[in-house]
């Protein structure tokens, strides 16, 4: 509740949130609130020539080049986008928890060989060794969003590396260590509760980059899979008309921004309302 | 000193190591006949089998992988499936152009985000600084294919100030450095401001404009200096942001550089051209790491005190 | 030059910033967006490269313009024995390599051996399996093709080990231009960087991945050709800024065609006429249907899901670009067979044959396709018709190798959409879209034959057909390979969709009929193309 309120108390972070909650209701309703079905192809849907057609009263975004309703692509985009952004950042931070508690923790060979992994993954460019997984793996929706969890999880298991590093050497694990406490016991009574911060806020930043990772996947058209609709993908599909239907990518480029934008407002706040030491750092 | 640079740069050297092992191991297992692509419709399975033997790749793995790695020691990245080329003659045919792009996109970002963080630091707590803040996260979130996209419709194809694609004059590298710049100058006016915000608060500039010393002069003699260094580890750190930004920005705008060069082989599965840039950007990244980490004992004095 | 055009487009912001293309008359501007890969005969086999290689070599064979009529080129004449076994060919006198070197029998037998020999990697090997002695060449048992013989300097004889009906086409392919050896050697593996030959053109300059500058080869031995001075490829150039910068007079032939939306945009405008170029080619786009797979194993699938397929519509995504195919060959190719009419779109009928097969509600199934535009889409259109019938398949698009292999892995890949991997016809003969594609031989790992259709009895007739070497015959010939397609339709091992028309979009200054753009064995012709004063 103390973070509800915090957070109502910043302009940007209210900004963010209610972006945030558009998405959502979005994606949930989208069913509901989707003008026609998302891969409906209709005959009225393109000009006889095969061109898209403009925003008008039916197609309020107008449509994409295979006469489906934009709007509706949309509205179920927003689905692709959340659930990739909860799914692909909720395993890598998972991952980027253990693996830097672990190394934080254990440290002697099983902790150093982590760290070694860790800085060869920071070494790999995350965009071409997203693409080069994506060409192996055959993309699908959990395909990508596994893909996008094998890249960025990197990030989170230094952060924690680090902390848990800080938080080892301090006295009441050392006491608690001398009075022989399992292992178990103080990471998950004494060094996990200290990483919960840092999870929730990376938790909340890392969408955004995951949002972001996934449109440029799927505008490189190895992302997700036609006909799901993915905010990258429609722009992908799009990309020959750009100039003569400009609607095709600025209204789903505008949906990515606009998300990522929220979730970095968002959990820049928490950042700030979390971890007091950050506060007003970047 | 030197001890612990030598050891860096040997624990470089691993990761590279490590990098070539992941990424050889990768394409290995792709889903592709490299011989069967290059062969084309009208082979033979005889001219299949010919291609691939003389290819190397009906060798196992293992031995594929240290008949690389022995050539890689020499210097020698292999020769392109499709272009019939060295890979270092084609890599460095393209890096000038690559170098020239970063160059210039980390100019665009170290300018805009010094003179937002300034004037946001300047304006701390106020609604000029909230903007500026929460602007720069709009850096962030952009997408770069968007943006570059954004760029080309409104500054090229619209309003006709810049070349739509190309390479060669200043015109040309505007938009992509640009789009390549504004998704870091985000952070860096973050860093920039909370840096400034620290050295300001620092008692010795306390002391210079309790002396009297002039606004300006106590930033540009006394803030900015100690903030600069932040930025250079930052650029380090930020080279591998780069490389995949790279990758994008080239392909959109038709930049000859090495990400159009590994967007164009990934997608012929032409493996050693991909092994080739992936090594590079990688040495690139391992580099750009090297520097922050010599660079950070000099920002953090508490760093420096371990 | 001419550009008072351009005041009414958005664009003419751009003449004050950018430096014109100013290109002197007779100087001509191509642009693509891929690297151009190799220009050595034995190994260039893309639609980009493919054009420029025509025209940096010469060969023993080459077309009368326009047609698919094969005529003596660096040849002067030919002889055919009557048993069709062995070729005589006279070579010219004074032809020249751009080296300075006369051009003699020996370096015909040499570039032929070259591109057989497993050590180049040329992926055109097959095409010359007729000639004696291939199997030992290509087996690395023998250094040379003992089928190949040359009595004097301007004396080529071929010795077939059986009857080739295609030979002079082969003859005229690509990878029969002729190489100087010592050159070759010289160059080692980079050949493809520094070519050599004595075809309209010498490369003058290549950077990597920026441009290269062909210019004309004075000696060349063909009156009045080139009639262009030079001309400069442009790579790393998306489709889009080209056809912009063409209509600034920047660019004078956009290789790579012309997107969806600015094609619907020029072809209203008032330069239309002048600059798109818009003509059928050797090509068709099909679906395969892998008879190896459950359910389409049953022929009465295959024919249900011919029906389910609305042609129309898919040529309407792509603009009009297409006429809908009911066969696989292309209307231009001899033995097209205009009386037959295929499968029509036919819904109800469709479903009647899928319940007739017990599939009744349909069954699930997997569509492969390039993930290059617009082939998801065409795949999308597809998904939606099968949809109709019921069957639902799911789409993957993947890079073309990763499609290519899996199409050439048994029991893999149940359909594939192959757009963008289609076949283009490498001669303008109706076997070049049997053997590989639909015939036994490519019906294995790594083949291209990716319905693994193998009928026996088809190959027979396919074998026979190419025996029928007598010019006399050809009609005969043609006839029978007809036939031979229109019976594979009735097993319906793939779904024809489109015969696409290539679009090339120039610019006004350039001259010539519209041929000379979209040549069916040459692509672009470069030795024919002029600037209009």
């Amino acid at each position: 509740m103390r973070i509800l309120r915090e957070i109502l108390r910043r302009p940007s972070a209210v900004f963010g949130l209610s972006i945030v909650l558009l998405v959502v209701i979005a994606a949930l309703g989208a069913p509901l609130l989707a003008p026609f079905a998302p891969d409906e192809q209709m005959f009225d849907g393109l000009t006889l020539d095969g061109a898209p057609i403009p925003p008008d009263a039916t197609f309020w975004l107008g449509t994409d080049t295979l006469g489906r309703d934009l709007l509706s692509r949309l509205l179920y985009g927003a689905r692709t986008s959340l659930i990739i952004g909860l799914v692909a950042n909720g395993t890598a931070v998972l991952i980027g928890l253990t693996v830097g508690m672990l190394a934080g923790y254990l440290r002697g060979p099983v902790g150093n060989a982590l760290m070694r992994f860790t800085d060869l993954m920071m070494a790999f460019p995350a965009l071409l060794l997203a693409i080069v997984l994506a060409a192996l793996l055959r993309p699908s929706l959990w395909i990508v969003a596994l893909v996008i969890a094998m890249v960025n999880w990197v990030q989170v298991a230094r952060i924690v590396y680090t902390e848990t590093r800080g938080l080892v050497e301090r006295d009441f694990i050392l006491a608690e260590r001398s009075l022989g406490a399992g292992h178990l016991r103080i990471v998950a009574l004494h060094i996990a509760p200290h990483l919960v911060p840092t999870a929730i806020v990376w938790g909340t930043l890392g969408i955004a980059t995951t949002v972001l990772l996934e449109a440029t996947l799927s505008f490189l058209g190895i992302g997700v899979q036609p006909p799901e609709p993915s905010w990258g993908n429609i722009i992908f599909e799009s990309q020959s008309y750009f100039t003569a239907a400009p609607w095709l990518v600025f209204f789903p480029g505008i949906a990515i921004l606009l998300t990522a934008l929220s979730f970095n407002l968002v959990g820049d706040a928490l950042r700030d309302i979390l971890d007091p030491t950050q506060r007003g750092r970047m | 000193m030197a001890e612990l640079l030598l050891r860096r740069i040997g624990g470089a050297i691993l990761i590279l190591f490590g990098v070539a092992a992941v990424t050889f191991v990768l394409l290995y297992w792709l889903p592709a006949d490299p011989a069967v692509q290059l062969a084309g419709r009208s082979a033979t399975a005889q001219t299949v089998a010919n291609i691939r033997r003389e290819l190397g790749l009906d060798q196992p793995l293992p031995i594929q992988f240290l008949t690389y790695l022995g050539n890689l020691i020499q210097g020698d990245l292999g020769r392109s499936y499709t272009q019939k080329t060295e890979v270092e003659t084609l890599i460095l045919a393209r890096l000038p152009a690559t170098l020239i792009l970063m160059a210039c996109g980390i100019l665009v970002e170290v300018v805009l985000g010094l003179v937002f963080g300034i004037i946001a630091a300047l304006n701390r707590g106020g609604f000029v600084d909230r903007a500026v803040m929460t602007m720069s996260f709009v850096g962030v979130s952009a997408p770069q294919f968007v943006v570059a996209l954004f760029f080309l419709y409104i500054f090229a194809a619209t309003l006709g100030w810049f070349p739509m694609s190309g390479f060669g004059t200043v015109n040309h590298v505007i938009l992509p450095a640009t789009t390549l710049g504004v998704l870091g100058a985000g952070w860096y006016a973050r860093m920039v401001r909370s840096a400034m915000i620290d050295v300001l608060a620092q008692d010795y500039v306390r002391t210079a404009r309790a002396k009297g010393l002039s606004e300006t002069r106590v930033i540009f003699r006394h803030a900015l200096p100690n903030a600069l260094l932040p930025i250079i580890a930052m650029i380090g750190i930020d080279i591998g942001q780069f490389m995949s930004g790279v990758v994008v920005v080239e392909a959109v705008y038709g930049w000859p550089g090495i990400g159009q060069l590994a967007w164009q082989a990934i997608q012929q599965v032409d493996i050693p051209i991909i092994m080739g840039v992936t090594l590079t950007s990688a040495l690139a990244i391992v580099t750009g790491n090297l520097v922050a980490d010599l660079v950070a004992p000099l920002v953090d004095p508490r760093i420096r005190a371990r | 030059m001419t550009r008072h055009w351009m005041t009414r487009t958005a664009l003419a912001g751009f003449l004050a910033l950018v430096p014109l293309g100013a290109q002197a008359a007779g100087d001509i501007v191509v642009t693509y967006k891929d690297d151009i890969a190799t220009l050595d005969p034995a190994i260039g086999y893309d639609w980009q490269n493919w054009s420029m290689i025509k025209s940096l070599y010469s060969r023993l064979m080459d077309y009368k313009p326009g047609t698919a009529e094969p005529v003596p080129s660096l040849a002067e004449s030919f002889d055919v024995a009557p048993d069709g076994l062995t070729y005589t060919f006279k070579i010219r006198k004074g032809v020249k390599f751009s080296n300075g070197r006369e051009l003699v029998a020996g370096d015909v037998k040499y570039s032929i051996e070259r591109a057989v020999n497993p050590k180049t990697q040329g992926p055109g090997a097959g095409f010359f399996g007729a000639i004696a002695g291939f199997d030992a060449l290509s087996g690395g048992t023998a250094e040379g093709l003992s089928g190949i013989e040359t009595p004097d300097d301007y004396t080529v004889v071929f010795k077939l080990s059986r009857p080739d009906a295609t030979f002079l086409h082969v003859m005229a392919i690509n990878f029969a231009s002729i190489v100087p050896k010592e050159a070759v050697e010289a160059a080692g593996a980079d050949f493809g960087k520094q070519p050599v030959g004595s075809g309209a053109f010498t490369l003058k300059e290549w950077v990597i991945g920026q441009r290269l500058v062909f210019e004309k080869n004075p000696n060349f031995y063909v009156p009045d050709t080139p009639k262009i001075d030079s001309f400069t490829v442009e790579v790393g150039q998306e489709p889009l800024v080209a056809l912009l910068r063409l209509q600034k007079g920047e660019v004078d032939i956009a290789g790579d065609g012309i997107p969806p939306a600015k094609f619907l945009e020029m072809k209203d405008g008032p330069d239309a006429a002048d600059m798109i170029v818009d003509g059928d080619q050797l090509q068709t786009g099909y679906i395969t249907l892998n008879v190896k797979v459950k359910p389409l194993d049953d022929v009465k699938v295959r024919q249900a899901l011919n029906h389910a397929i609305n042609k129309e519509r898919i040529t309407r995504i792509v603009n009009g670009r297409a006429t809908p195919a009911n066969q696989p060959l292309p209307p231009l190719m001899p033995g097209y067979d205009k009386s037959y009419t295929g499968y029509a779109y036919d819904v109800e009928k469709a479903k009647a044959l899928l319940a007739e097969a017990g599939l009744a509600d349909g069954f699930e199934t997997v569509l492969y396709a390039s993930s290059t535009d617009p082939n998801p889409r065409i795949a999308q259109a597809i998904q939606q018709d099968l949809a109709a019938i019921g069957v639902k398949a799911e789409i993957k698009a993947l890079a073309n190798a990763n499609v290519i292999a899996a199409g050439g892995t048994e029991g893999e890949a149940p359909m594939i959409w192959s757009g963008g991997m289609a076949w283009i016809a490498d001669f303008p003969d109706p076997s070049n879209f049997y053997g590989p594609i639909l015939g036994c031989a490519g019906a294995t790992t790594g083949g291209w034959n990716w319905s693994w259709y193998c009928n026996k009895d088809i190959d027979a007739r396919a074998i026979a057909a190419d025996s029928m070497s007598d010019p006399a015959k050809a009609e005969e010939r043609a006839k029978a390979w007809g036939s031979i397609f229109t019976d594979i339709m009735a097993d319906a091992p793939w779904i024809p969709v489109f015969n696409e028309r290539r679009v090339v979009a120039k610019s006004k200054r350039m001259g010539g009929p519209g041929e000379i753009y979209i040549d069916p064995t040459r692509v672009i012709n470069y030795d024919a193309i002029f600037v209009k004063e």
